[in-house]
């Protein structure tokens, strides 16, 4: 499924005008993907999966950027592969799955995230092992480490691809993160466990979260009731305190989950009634 | 009741994000036309949830806020600018058509556009001069089928399906061509629109059509005769033609623009040259 701009807030980086970003061509992009300047390179990486070139030569070039050496910060990180791992998650092109699962275990933290998020986008269930292995190095049996909160992982992308790819078997490894004391995590850790039980009780959980004094909390929680397309959260979504483009994304999840239930023209009532509460935030 | 000036204080006073969204939000409440100047005033304070309940109170006042918003259309904060088109857009008074013409097709913003497309369907059509009523609907109803068809955002194409939808119903009469256009835009898109949510809400209008059950429709027509001055309807026709960018060359009898010398006398006794 194609995401819009809107649906994914995409901006262009700082400094880089619309302008300059419409002036670049694919040839010219995947050219500086492959070129000397690494400000050009980072920047081309981004712009191929901003406007989705799909060529063959793009999708290369930027699986081999995912093992760039030369683009490193002081600190360690890997700009121009947390990029390229951005953009293969947006392309949708299944053979970058063997590279993004070896970043998985990349020295720099947001290349693994990047990674486990464009996983999760690509939905090959080719991963999961080397994602619940992640999610392994912070228990010990059925319990989280102590000394929380443990932060060495994107535990919350890597919860919630393994929520978005179904594996069932996960459930163990999932579970221990409820009890995670950073709320981004334990929220992407109910959302997960939605998906493999179905539960209400998790998607209430979320819709109680809607009710949070934190402003980013909501936000994040929006994202998952959508993610999870959880109908009876629909009025909770309406009336939340965040702003109607957030909401409108997660009640357009909802949405599209009554929308698999019924063959065209159909609408179930639950079809019905998320639109009108559409309608009513434009 | 709250005494008006404590609650305008309080919005003055306020000094975080938080107490002034509250504020803001209890003034709204009131919906007094003395509290317009003030919840313009928040549409540029760069708070979010502030401009949020300041658009909220604003369109509950409705058309007595339109000439305050106008004026503020002019200013060169592009933010307030889209709060003011979003709350343009919910009020539907017909001096905002043709900023709302423009919002909907053109506005660099997502928000104002899916706002403006809903405003467009929704606009208080009872109020427009007959002559006036064709132009400026064949005017909502093209910008309604240019951003259907062409804009990349889901949700903005989503809000012109609701505009084309509202749209339709008050064509029936008027402009039975119109109408089928609307009809063939959603078999077009019924197919061929990429997104899921958009080709729903079409089938949804078009059930909606059929059975004439919009809950669009049935909000209760205001009785409210029109509070426009010949003037303003002048000046409505003359910013619709400049977006034209042509004269209709038949002046037909009754035509509004027969009214060109008595607006332009009318205007110049009550608004001396500044």
């Amino acid at each position: 499924m194609q995401e819009s701009t809107f649906e994914s807030m995409e901006s262009s980086p700082p400094g880089v005008g619309s302008d300059e970003a419409e002036a670049l061509t694919a040839e010219q992009a995947i050219a500086n993907l492959q070129g000397a300047d690494l400000g050009l390179r980072f920047y081309a990486a981004w712009w191929l999966g901003r406007f989705r070139v799909r060529d063959e030569a793009a999708i290369q070039a930027l699986i081999a950027a995912l093992e760039d050496e030369a683009d490193q910060t002081e600190a360690g990180g890997y700009p121009l592969r947390r990029n390229a791992a951005r953009a293969l998650g947006k392309l949708g092109d299944r053979r970058a799955v063997p590279v993004l699962i070896q970043s998985l275990s990349c020295s720099d933290h947001y290349v693994r995230e990047a990674a486990a998020q464009s996983l999760q986008a690509l939905g090959d269930s080719a991963c999961v092992p080397a994602l619940l292995n992640l999610l392994a190095t912070g228990l010990q049996g059925e319990q989280l480490v102590p000394n929380q909160p443990d932060l060495s992982q994107p535990y919350d992308a890597i919860l919630e691809a393994v929520g978005a790819l179904r594996a069932a078997h996960a459930i163990s490894h999932v579970k221990p993160f409820l009890e995670h004391p950073t709320e981004r995590i334990q929220y992407a850790a109910i959302r997960a466990m939605y998906q493999l039980t179905h539960e209400a009780a998790y998607g209430e959980q979320l819709v109680q979260a809607l009710k949070s004094p934190s402003l980013q909390l909501r936000r994040t929680v929006l994202a998952d009731l959508g993610a999870i397309g959880y109908l009876p959260a629909a009025a909770a979504i309406a009336q939340t305190q965040a702003e109607n483009s957030l909401k409108l994304i997660a009640l357009k999840g909802l949405l599209e989950e009554q929308l698999q239930h019924t063959t065209p023209p159909a609408l179930s009532a639950g079809a019905i009634n998320v639109m009108t509460l559409m309608d009513e935030l434009l | 009741m709250a005494d008006l000036s404590i609650l305008i204080r309080a919005v003055e006073e306020a000094d975080s994000a938080s107490l002034l969204t509250r504020a803001v939000q209890n003034l709204a409440a009131v919906g007094l036309e003395a509290a317009v100047p003030t919840l313009i005033a928040a549409l540029s304070y760069n708070n979010p949830g502030a401009a949020v309940a300041a658009v909220d109170g604003l369109v509950t006042i409705g058309q007595a806020a339109v000439p305050a918003l106008l004026e503020q259309l002019d200013q060169h904060n592009y933010t307030a600018r889209s709060w003011t088109i979003r709350a343009l857009a919910g009020i539907g008074d017909p001096r905002g058509l043709v900023t709302l013409l423009g919002g909907a097709t053109a506005d660099f913003s997502p928000s104002v556009r899916r706002a403006a497309a809903r405003g467009l369907g929704v606009m208080k059509w009872q109020w427009f001069p007959d002559d006036l009523l064709e132009i400026a609907q064949a005017e909502a109803l093209e910008a309604l089928l240019f951003v259907a068809q062409q804009d990349e955002e889901w949700v903005v194409r989503y809000a012109a399906v609701v505009g084309l939808q509202a749209l339709a119903a008050t064509l029936t009469a008027t402009d039975p061509d119109g109408r089928s256009q609307i009809q063939a835009q959603f078999e077009k898109m019924a197919i061929d629109d990429e997104s899921w949510a958009v080709r729903a809400r079409i089938l949804m209008a078009q059930q909606q059509i059929q059975a004439k059950t919009s809950y669009l429709l049935l909000q209760p027509p205001e009785e409210q005769a029109s509070p426009l001055s010949a003037v303003d309807w002048q000046m409505i026709l003359e910013s619709l033609y400049r977006r034209k960018g042509q004269e209709r060359l038949m002046l037909s009898e009754g035509d509004p623009r027969s009214y060109q010398a008595m607006a332009v006398a009318i205007a110049q006794e009550t608004n001396p040259p500044h």
